[in-house]
């Protein structure tokens, strides 16, 4: 069985350049504004979307997310709306995969049987939850595997060589390596070190390995993307909207071209990155 | 829900998995849980180990003040013993406190904390991070980092650090860094989660102290267990004192570390009835309470699955208690489990109740209470009327109330 993420990253592996996986919070700062942010993605060059869940207690969250979700909160979203976000994007594109990203709580109160239903029947491809670690399979990995779902794991520094295969045992999809221990939007790792936790993770499976927390610039992913086989960002793109909004939530400039022309910066950047590496 | 199969012993837990029934679990980042699993391997190294634990009973004894008295409390036996006579019923159970009040650092976060600096020091950590609310805990951290050397950052609620400057004075003189959190509401919730951010980001060095039985695996077990040296005394002292158990035993559960501790060695004497007190703050009708097993629903929050605050999306709630102790839209997972199993009673106390406790207590006993255990108080002055004179009550008196009397003052309307 394969998935939209399985053919996407079998088509971008044959152009020999790695993904753009683009984050962003799913009704920030409200409904309609972000569902153009979502619909304008794929033409500014995101190979693939991550659609944040939002949660009143994102623990490994930094500050740009934290104020990212308590605003999409405000403005009245929940995971009912998350999905049908995800649907209306899907009516205008079958092909984009759709990960949606967050915390446990708001799917086990939906559901879980629910949500995997409601979730296939969106469009969604993938789920990345980072509370829940491959000991907690039972939760919500297994039965969104039998649903067709792929399960997107995040493997970090502190998980050593011991460990891997029993984080990558579930995984599909892509493995989602955390560039450091830390919260999302901190300064990015030493790219050395992550370069080399990358071909460790490769020693371990044949899946793509996609690289996030900390890259901000289309150099930066540039860098990463030269043996990584994606590029996740999402504090960027939260901040290029927060950056579009005034003091009180009103607009000052269209949040949607803001994330465009920062994810057609980051494009020309992971289009880049093989090339260079190749020099 | 299905009301599990009542087991030959209630405690046994948790399972291998950290699980109480469908409660507790591991529900933490990747980043986090192979520092988990290394403090559940030290832990079971430690829990059995004669030397660890010669070294955690002569601290308790020698710093800490154990064991804690259990104290007939006359006075206010007396006085429930009049109004049992004035509602014509002629009864008035006898009611004892559990001194932990009496600890160094004026609570029972001291007993946690020694265990916890300890298994610490046994990881080879350099560095102590804690959440807290009220600032006991943050108190009580500050003391063991202080007492063993380490950097100590404490993390508390911005919204905490206005209401409880006090506390946040005392863990400053201590040599602590106290850390306001601006995130969220500003309150216990959000300060656990920046502590869970600084133990994601530090984790080569740091030992995160939790101050409540919750949190991942093996926190609720740990904690339960360093606490309960609380049940483990009153058990034996009352059976000394009165020769037999009590009827009644109740104390406050916020995260639920003091009620644990006074509820896990009885648990299996089935003729001992067990309560804990919730804060139910204006009332349960609103949002303005805490009491998420009388009003909430199962959920996952901060590591483990409990019943929790929660809206109809899974967001969390903010609760209300005029007690910042109590003030945590969860609670530890064994009291969730304790809760469905049938063999704790939870009630709520609203606040205006503990504030009558409270002031009842300081008349009739010349103790001031802390308002969570004010709490527990407040209900014992409500059941112990109706029982017979030849019972016998206990409630935990887990904190003093010096920390309380600027709320206790504005609540009356008074300024000091």
């Amino acid at each position: 069985m394969t998935t939209r993420i399985d053919r996407r990253m079998a088509k971008l592996k044959t152009e020999g350049r790695p993904a753009l996986v683009t984050y962003f919070m799913g009704g920030d700062p409200d409904y309609d504004t972000s569902l153009s942010i979502m619909k304008a993605l794929p033409g500014a060059g995101s190979d693939i979307i991550e659609l944040g869940m939002p949660f009143s207690d994102p623990m490994a969250d930094g500050p740009a997310i934290q104020a990212a979700g308590l605003r999409a909160l405000k403005g009245g979203q929940t995971l009912v709306k998350t999905l049908k976000m995800a649907s209306e994007f899907r009516a205008g594109d079958n092909e984009t995969p759709i990960v949606l990203m967050g915390y446990y709580n708001p799917i086990y109160i939906y559901g879980v049987d629910r949500f995997l239903k409601d979730a296939l029947a969106s469009g969604i491809d993938g789920l990345i939850v980072v509370d829940l670690p491959p000991e907690m399979d039972e939760e919500l990995c297994i039965p969104a595997l039998k649903a067709g779902i792929n399960f997107i794991r995040l493997a970090t520094p502190t998980t050593d060589d011991k460990r891997l295969p029993k984080v990558l045992q579930n995984t599909s999809g892509f493995v989602y390596y955390v560039s450091m221990t830390g919260i999302t939007g901190s300064a990015l790792a030493d790219t050395g070190k992550v370069a080399a936790a990358v071909n460790r993770i490769k020693g371990h499976t044949d899946l793509p390995v996609c690289v996030g927390f900390g890259v901000k610039t289309a150099e930066q992913a540039r860098v990463i993307g030269a043996n990584a086989d994606g590029v996740v960002v999402g504090t960027a793109i939260v901040n290029a909207v927060a950056n579009v909004l005034g003091p009180t939530g009103e607009k000052t400039a269209d949040p949607a071209e803001a994330v465009a022309t920062l994810v057609s910066g980051l494009a020309q950047g992971v289009r880049s990155a093989r090339l260079a590496a190749a020099e | 829900m299905d009301q599990p199969a009542t087991p030959n012993s209630f405690r046994t837990g948790p399972d291998e998995q950290g699980m109480f029934g469908i409660f507790g679990g591991r529900f933490v980042a990747e980043t986090l849980m192979p520092l988990i699993l290394d403090l559940e391997r030290h832990w079971n190294e430690v829990k059995n180990d004669p030397d660890f634990r010669a070294e955690l009973t002569n601290l308790s004894t020698h710093y800490a003040g154990r064991p804690s008295k259990l104290y007939f409390a006359e006075g206010l036996t007396r006085h429930l013993r009049e109004v049992s006579s004035a509602k014509g019923l002629g009864g008035g159970a006898k009611v004892y406190f559990k001194r932990e009040d009496l600890n160094h650092t004026g609570s029972h976060k001291i007993n946690n904390c020694l265990g916890q600096i300890l298994l610490a020091k046994r990881m080879g950590k350099k560095r102590i991070i804690a959440e807290t609310g009220a600032g006991q805990h943050g108190v009580a951290s500050a003391t063991v980092a202080a007492r063993f050397g380490y950097p100590c950052v404490v993390y508390m609620g911005a919204t905490d650090v206005a209401r409880q400057s006090p506390n946040v004075f005392r863990m400053k003189l201590l040599g602590a860094e106290v850390r306001p959190v601006t995130a969220g509401h500003g309150t216990l919730k959000d300060a656990m989660n920046e502590a869970l951010r600084d133990w994601v980001t530090n984790v080569e060095d740091t030992y995160y102290l939790i101050g409540t039985a919750a949190g991942p695996h093996p926190y609720p077990e740990l904690v339960r267990d360093f606490q309960s040296v609380i049940g483990t005394e009153a058990r034996a002292q009352i059976l000394e004192q009165e020769g037999r158990l009590p009827d009644t035993i109740i104390a406050a559960v916020g995260g639920g570390s003091n009620a644990i501790g006074l509820f896990h060695p009885f648990l299996d004497d089935k003729d001992v009835r067990i309560i804990g007190i919730e804060a139910g703050g204006r009332g349960l009708d609103g949002i303005e309470h805490c009491a998420s097993m009388n009003a909430g629903s199962p959920g996952v929050l901060h590591g483990n699955r409990t019943y929790l605050l929660q809206n109809a999306d899974g967001q969390i709630m903010d609760g209300h208690s005029i007690s910042a102790g109590l003030d945590y839209p969860g609670v530890g997972p064994e009291h969730s489990w304790l809760r469905d199993s049938g063999r704790v009673e939870y009630v709520p106390i609203l606040d205006d109740e503990a504030l009558e406790a409270f002031k009842l207590t300081t008349r009739v006993e010349g103790i001031i209470p802390a308002l969570e255990s004010a709490h527990a108080i407040a209900h014992a002055v409500k059941i112990v009327p109706a029982m017979d004179k030849d019972q016998i009550v206990i409630v935990n008196l887990s904190g003093r109330g010096d920390k309380d009397v600027h709320t206790v003052a504005s609540m009356l309307g008074m300024e000091i």
